[in-house]
Formats: structure tokens, sequence, C-alpha cells
């Protein structure tokens, strides 16, 4: 087994943490193995490109791993590559010993509401992926030119895009965002941003550290309901469990914005508990909100919304969901639609109860939208484990690997692009942001990526 | 302000900590773990994981582990990365539930 083309052959498929950790744990297992990442867009990393939010610079720095893994022996990146788009399930089972999708979740739930569509209605990931200069969103248009905001959804990626919302643009010109929602955010007029949730304030899923941010935003004061703070017995039991330390400082949190005014600041962030969106208003954009107020039924860890039957209506003009992200089933494999994952144990993945050999999942598409961005290395470590029993049990054939992969692309007019020329593009960027005092100014359109590495 | 590891984790090395962390920051010699405060990008990942609640954000913790901020730059410094989970100590399962966890 030791020339290289005995090696075991592995297509990873999508840049994002979950892939890079399960190339990690795969280039490190010390057999000889290829690994081939493939990821649809021309540049890698996922959602810590496109997902993490402008002002926190700290956390992009795990591309450094990331850029480690990539130039190690063994790994190749074929950039601009889609599974689906410009190769097939089969044809990777043709080429590799297996296959590992993380692919991430890249479309979100539904709320299911009538009014969901109106103009001014939109997705977390619509107004992430625009400000971050993720191709896909790159011409969508938020109109900021109106008063209040509602944002559905107490989450992280809510916290982000109200912190979005609400700073003063002068604090992200520093920031890697694009210019596009740059130039879009300096003329904002928004003054009010609602976040709401379903439950109470000891069920929010934010971490202390990105609500507390909220509460620290210049000339924004943050302001949460007294009366919302008053938690029942069940409340104060999950409050009161060591492992659950996040619901009691996020409780603190809120009870710390009740004391606040709004006084005359630029602009207030108010939470909402205990509502459920039942419609969007408005004849031809949004205009309101109807929610239906909840209480919390069932036992302590467990309880649920339920309604009360009282609704009332908040006034809007832009409305945000986040209230969770969905995969996209892959033609050719099996698909959970209920929990918009592909369905796997421990990683391996299944079609009803058997599994379907040589593929395998890690990451969110896995597991759903859940934990943070290290989640998904102990996540990649339990797929690569069964990975790797299974393939040192089966009887190695030779797979033509990515050599033969590649020759299939000009045919198709794919045009594949190497870490090399990744390095290229992010060399540019880095140049393009020098002048205005930013780390980057992303391209984001596909063309002009190819452009540069003279693919146009 | 980095993440630290503090006095809760002692004779246990269940390392769920270690296989969490992005940017693989945590070292250890025999008895606990420590973070790099260089390496360390903030991410949180890694409070939730440990078993015994020994990880704190610098920015948000009691007082009396202000001195485990040093504690965890020098010995990081010195001790090596461990950069997979380890078996847990012999000792971890006692030092978990004498902890009332
Ligand atoms: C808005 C937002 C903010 C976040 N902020 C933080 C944060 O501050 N801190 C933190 O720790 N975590 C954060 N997270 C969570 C973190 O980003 C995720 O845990 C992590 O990115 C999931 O990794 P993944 O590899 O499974 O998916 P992703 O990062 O989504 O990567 C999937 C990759 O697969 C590619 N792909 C998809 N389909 C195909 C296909 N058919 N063919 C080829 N390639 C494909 C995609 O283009 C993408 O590059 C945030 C998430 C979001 C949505
Ligand atoms: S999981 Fe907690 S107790 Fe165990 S080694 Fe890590 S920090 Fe220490
Ligand atoms: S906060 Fe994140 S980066 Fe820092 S030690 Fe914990 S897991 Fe590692």
């Amino acid at each position: 087994m030791n020339t290289p083309d005995k090696a075991l052959k592995i297509a990873v498929i999508g840049s994002g943490p979950s892939g890079f950790y399960a190339a990690e744990a795969l280039l490190r297992a010390g057999l000889p193995l290829q690994v081939d990442m493939l990821e649809r867009l021309p540049t890698p990393f996922g959602l810590v490109r496109s997902g993490v939010a402008p002002d926190h610079p700290k956390l992009k720095e795990v591309i450094k791993v990331y850029d480690r893994i990539a130039r190690s022996p063994g790994f190749r990146f074929l950039g601009n590559v889609a599974l689906g788009r410009d190769v097939t399930v089969a044809e990777l089972r043709a080429h590799y010993h297996a296959i590992i999708l993380a692919c991430g979740a890249q479309s979100d739930r539904c709320m299911g509401i009538p009014g969901e569509d109106l103009p001014g209605s939109h997705t977390a990931t619509e107004f992430v992926g625009w400000f971050n200069g993720h191709p896909d969103y790159r011409d969508h248009a938020f109109d900021l030119g109106r008063e209040v905001a509602v944002i559905v959804g107490q989450g992280n990626v809510a916290a982000d895009v109200c912190r979005i919302l609400a700073k003063p643009v002068d604090e992200l010109r520093t920031t890697d965002i694009s210019e596009h929602a740059l130039d879009a955010l300096a003329q904002s007029r928004i003054r009010e941003i609602h976040i709401i949730g379903r439950r109470g304030p000891a069920q929010a899923r934010f971490t202390p550290r990105e609500l507390r941010e909220l509460g620290e935003i210049h000339q924004c004061a943050t302001l949460a309901d007294n009366r919302d703070l008053r938690l029942g017995e069940r409340c104060e039991t999950e409050l009161n469990d060591l492992q659950n330390g996040n619901a009691a400082k996020n409780c603190a949190l809120f009870r710390e914005f009740t004391a606040n005014q709004a006084g005359n600041r630029r602009r207030q962030i108010r939470f909402h508990f205990y509502l459920s969106p039942s419609e969007v208003l408005g004849d031809s954009r949004v205009e309101g909100l109807r929610v239906a107020r909840n209480r919390l039924e069932g036992p302590a860890f467990a309880q649920v919304a339920s309604a009360t039957g009282e609704t009332t209506t908040l006034n809007c003009d832009l409305l945000f969901r986040s209230i969770g992200y969905r995969g996209v089933p892959i033609p050719g494999l099996p698909f959970d639609d209920h929990r918009g994952i592909v369905p796997n144990a421990v990683g391996r993945v299944t079609d009803g109860d058997h599994t379907v050999p040589g593929v395998y999942v890690t990451g969110w598409l896995k597991r759903g939208p859940s934990g943070v961005i290290g989640t998904n290395r102990a996540d990649s470590v339990e797929t690569v484990t069964h990975v790797l029993a299974d393939l040192t049990q089966a009887d190695a054939v030779e797979k033509p690997g990515g050599d033969a992969l590649e020759a299939l692309f000009p045919a198709r007019g794919t045009r594949n692009l190497s870490y090399e020329e990744w390095l290229q593009i992010d060399e540019a960027e880095i140049e393009r942001g020098r002048p205005h005092g930013k780390p980057r100014e992303k391209f984001t359109r596909v063309r002009d990526m190819l452009a540069l590495t003279g693919h146009g | 302000m980095p993440h630290i590891v503090t006095d809760n984790c002692r004779l246990c090395r269940f390392t769920d900590c270690v296989e969490v962390c992005p940017v693989e920051c945590f070292h250890a010699d025999e008895e606990r773990t420590y973070i790099d405060p260089d390496v360390c990008i903030d991410c949180g990942a890694c409070i939730p994981a440990c078993p015994v609640r020994a990880i704190y954000d610098t920015e948000d913790m009691p007082e009396e582990f202000v001195p485990w901020i040093a504690i965890n730059a020098e010995r990081a410094a010195t001790l090596p990365v461990l950069s997979a989970r380890q078996p847990a100590l012999p000792t971890a399962a006692d030092r978990q539930k004498e902890l009332g966890f």
C-alpha cells in the first residue's frame, strides 16, 4: 500500500470547519492517503468566511489552522466544483474509496405563516451572506430606509444580525464587511430592533458573550420587560442546573436590560419573549407582524411554548427570520426532510436500516445546525474514525482519484481552482482592503475571482 | 482576553475540551490542562465540553480565578500541545462526583 496510486483516496465535499477537521483527522491517521476537498465556491472556509460576523475577527484566525491543513502533503483543493452541479455522487464513488459530505446547512427554516414572502421579509442567511460578501447573496437588497426591524429567533445568528444593524457604521469600517453592505448600512435609518423568542429568557439560545455584546453597543439602548423576567419554578430549576450556566448568565443580563431606559440614544434593541409569529402583515410589503402569546408547558428542560389564545401586532418595516437552518438534499442520496440533515449513524450515511457504503457525513449536515466552530472538530473526528475503520477492513481496490476526476472537468465547462489559486485571490483581497484600513475587501462575484486567476 | 482552565480541572484529564478546540491551544501536564492565551480565539467551544466546568471566559468569571490567567499563560508556554483527546485519568470519575457534577 505504499505507492501513491495505491493510496486510499477520499473526497471531502465542502470546505467549512467540518470539512477541514475531517481532512485533518484523515491526514493524521498515519496511512497512505490522499484527501481531495471539493468546494462549490472558488473560496474555501465555509461559514468562517461567509457566516462569522465581520466584527469578530479573532474567530477568523481559525483560518490559519485550515491553511496549515490545506498545505499538508496529500491534500488537494478543488474549488468551484459543486457536488450535484459539476460531479455526481456516482462519479465520486467511482473515483474515491470514500466520500465525506461536509456541505453544512445551506438553507433556512421557514416560519410557515402567511405573508412570509412579502418584500421586506428576509432570512438571516440572506442578510449575513450579503454583508459577508457571499456571491449567492451579492445582489440582494435590504430596505434600511425605514425605522423598525424585527428579528425572529434568539440564537447567536440573530444576535449577529442585530449587532450589524445596531452598531454605528463607523465601527464596521475597518472590518472585512463587504463594501456594498457598508454603503447601505451607512444610509440606514433603522432605530428600533425587536428580537422575539417563542419561549422565555431562560430558554434563549444566545451565548452570554454574544448577548453581553448587544448590551455594549455605542449609542444603543438594550431593553427588556420586567414582567418577562418573573420566572416560574421550572425555569428556576433550569437556571440552577450547573450544566446550564449559559441560561443563568443570560437571565442576569436580561435583568440588567430591564433597568435600562431608551433615553435619547440613536437606536434601541428590545427583547420580547413568549411570542410566536402567526402572520406577516402588509399589502405590497412588510408592515407588521402578528404574534401569538405563549405560556410554557411541560417539565423543566423540556418546556414547550403553548398558545394562550392572545394575539398582538408589532409594527415593522423589515423582518428577518433566524429560526434554524436546513441542509440541502444531495441528488442520489437519502435525506431526512424533517431534520434537514443527511440521515446517518455516527457519520455513516444510512438509508432506512442499512448503511450506504462508502458515504459519510459530518458537521451541520450530519447533526443539524448546532454548536460552534470547534464542535465540528469532535464531530469530524467521530466520522473519520468510522471511515478509517471501514476502509482498513475492506479490500483495497485501486481508485483513479482526483487526477482522473479533474480530467472530466474541461468538457463540462467546470473551471476548478487550486489552493494556490485561492491564495492569489486571498492576496488580492488583502491588497484591495489595505487602502481602506480593512483586513480585506472580498471579491463577491465568481466571475471576478475566475478572471483574477486567469480562468476568465 | 482569552479563556482559561481553573482549579476544577485536576486529576481528571477527560480532555473533552481538547477535542473541540478549533485551534489546538490546550497544553497539559500530569494534572491538568492549560490554555495558550496567544492562540485561543475565544470561541467558547470548550466551556460546555468540560464535564466539571473548569473553563472560564476571562471576561466573565469570578474574581477568585484571576491568578489562573497567569498560570495558564506560563504553563502553556512550557508544556506540549495536546491535539487529541486522551484517556481520562483513573481518578476522573471520582473527581467529577466530588465536585458534584
Ligand atoms: C451567521 C452565522 C454566524 C456564526 N458565527 C459563529 C461564531 O461566531 N462562532 C462560532 O464558533 N460559530 C459560528 N457559527 C457556526 C459555525 O459557522 C458552524 O458551526 C460551522 O461553520 C459548520 O461547519 P460546516 O463545515 O458543517 O458547514 P459550513 O461552514 O457551512 O461549510 C459547508 C461548505 O460546503 C460547501 N458546499 C455546500 N454544498 C456543496 C456542494 N454541493 N458541493 C461542494 N461544496 C458544497 C459550502 O459552500 C461551504 O463552504 C455561525 C454560523 C452562522 C450561520
Ligand atoms: S475537560 Fe475540563 S476537567 Fe477535563 S481536562 Fe479539559 S478542562 Fe480539565
Ligand atoms: S475558547 Fe475556543 S479557542 Fe479558546 S481554548 Fe476554548 S475551544 Fe480553544
